[in-house]
């Protein structure tokens, strides 16, 4: 079994968002993959993007520059 | 059907484009049969593939109609719909509405039943071809107007509004104005922001050559403050909540969405991205320009809307006068193979408003598929008929 590591977890209020938010990933070659919320979080569209805490700077860049607007940003064991 | 459907000619693309884009119907099957899973809901890849699909369909249509945010972009079942959530959505008792005398009862009908809560709307009157004067449309004005609602071109004559006209007087003194595209999406352009659109409704079937089923709403950040959405329900979103979201587009867009219907019109979009709308149009106007010149040299019939390919789309409406229209159709249908649509086409204000009520007329709606040939036996069938019956007392 894959050991938990803290990572970068960020959530959306829509999955329509957290579509985009790949999309602008992949194009820009931001790290991270969208995977389903964890436990520990609650709410949000079901799906977050999760990244290495070293990326956070990086995603939150493009994030603004693509104007998509998380729901709330984690540091979390995933 | 193809051998049916040989011999005939498909003029009632008013109704529905046919055929579809190229790749619509693969676009469909495929995802029915290799993988037709639901999003917002599952957590997969099978899952994220479809949802990335939805996601740049929005962008498409955001692209195409000039909206800078495709969260605006709304599914719905179709326009009907859409105007439905805008018209009741919206409006509370008391407020008064403007409409053109041009619409359809996907707009006038759910006005009624609106009528019966309190709110009262006026109609821009239209002139015999279905031009509207803006400067009419002020007089109506009232302190309490909270919306404009209008169709961008005619589905019964083609005739096209002065929506950029409209959406300025409206802008200037915030006013929403909602915009009826679906006889104009996928045939003529419209850029939602710049001309003040504050609601776009939109159907996937007719020009945008998708599958029927499919539609839906752009609506402007001003708008989505005041519209309520009136079906509510499960999102895949805030599932800890009983209260519907405001993020957008799952604010309006609650249960399982049509998505084959979805997966079609994005494969209608790119090919509508890689020929070109204007270059589909122009074929269309062709056809238009050719048939109305043929129809010009009858005296005897009227053709409803403007005679010309001025301020039109390739809707052509024609009162066979002491011929009756319903006979016309059928005899073109039966002994020429030619498809059209006759009667009211839904929209008994506009045929009074075009002179046309209650004999309503029989309309030819091109799409890019047919031909100046397909026009001519058309023509010769029209005169056969004329001929034909003309002396007749029926």
């Amino acid at each position: 079994m894959r050991k938990k590591e803290l990572k970068l977890v960020i959530t959306f209020h829509t999955t329509a968002d957290a579509m985009a938010m790949e999309k602008a990933c992949k194009a820009s070659n931001v790290p991270g993959r969208i995977i389903p919320v964890p436990r520990a979080i609650s709410a949000g569209c079901g799906l977050s993007w999760c990244a290495d805490l070293s990326a956070r700077d990086e995603i939150t860049a493009m994030m603004a520059q693509a104007g998509i607007k998380e729901e709330e940003i984690h540091e979390c064991m995933v | 059907m193809s051998a049916w459907f040989d011999k005939k000619i498909y003029f009632d693309n008013g109704s529905t484009s046919w055929p579809k884009a190229p790749g619509v119907g693969e676009a469909m099957a495929s995802f029915l049969e290799q993988g037709a899973f639901n999003i917002n809901r599952g957590n997969y890849e099978g899952a994220y593939e479809v949802e990335s699909i939805v996601l740049d369909t929005r962008d498409k249509l955001a692209r195409l109609f000039g909206c800078s945010d495709s969260r605006r972009v709304i599914f719905t079942p179709g326009i009907t719909w859409s105007l439905n959530m805008f018209i009741k959505g919206l409006l509370l008792p008391g407020d008064h509405v403007i409409v053109s005398g041009l619409e359809h009862n996907a707009v006038m009908r759910p006005l009624e039943q609106m009528k019966e809560v309190g709110v009262s709307y006026d109609i821009a009157p239209v002139d015999e071809s279905g031009r509207l004067d803006s400067e009419e449309l002020k007089k109506l004005i009232k302190a309490n107007t909270k919306a404009v609602i209008m169709t961008q071109a005619s589905n019964v004559c083609g005739t096209l509004l002065p929506i950029k006209d409209i959406g300025k007087i409206c802008r200037e003194r915030d006013i929403f104005f909602a915009v009826d595209s679906a006889q104009s999406a996928g045939s003529i352009p419209i850029e939602m922001e710049e001309w003040g659109i504050d609601f776009l409704a939109f159907t996937g079937h007719k020009g945008l050559l998708g599958p029927q089923g499919i539609g839906g709403f752009l609506v402007s950040e001003a708008l989505d403050k005041k519209l309520k959405p009136i079906i509510a329900g499960g999102t895949g979103s805030v599932s800890d909540s009983l209260i519907q979201p405001k993020s957008l587009p799952d604010k309006y867009e609650s249960g399982t969405m049509n998505l084959p219907g979805i997966v079609g019109l994005h494969a209608a979009l790119s090919y509508l991205e890689d020929i070109g709308i204007d270059r589909l149009q122009a074929k269309k106007m062709a056809v238009t320009s050719h048939f109305l010149s043929q129809l010009n040299s009858f005296s005897n019939i009227r053709i409803v809307g403007e005679c010309d390919v001025n301020n039109r789309t390739a809707v052509v409406s024609v009162d066979f006068g002491k011929v009756d229209n319903a006979l016309c159709a059928f005899t073109l249908e039966q002994e020429f193979g030619i498809m059209t649509r006759v009667g009211l086409h839904c929209a008994p204000t506009a045929h009074r408003s075009l002179h046309t009520f209650p004999q309503g007329t029989v309309r030819f709606s091109f799409g890019a598929q047919n031909t100046v040939e397909e026009a001519d036996r058309c023509i010769e069938g029209v005169q056969s008929i004329l001929e034909r019956y003309e002396n007749l007392d029926i």
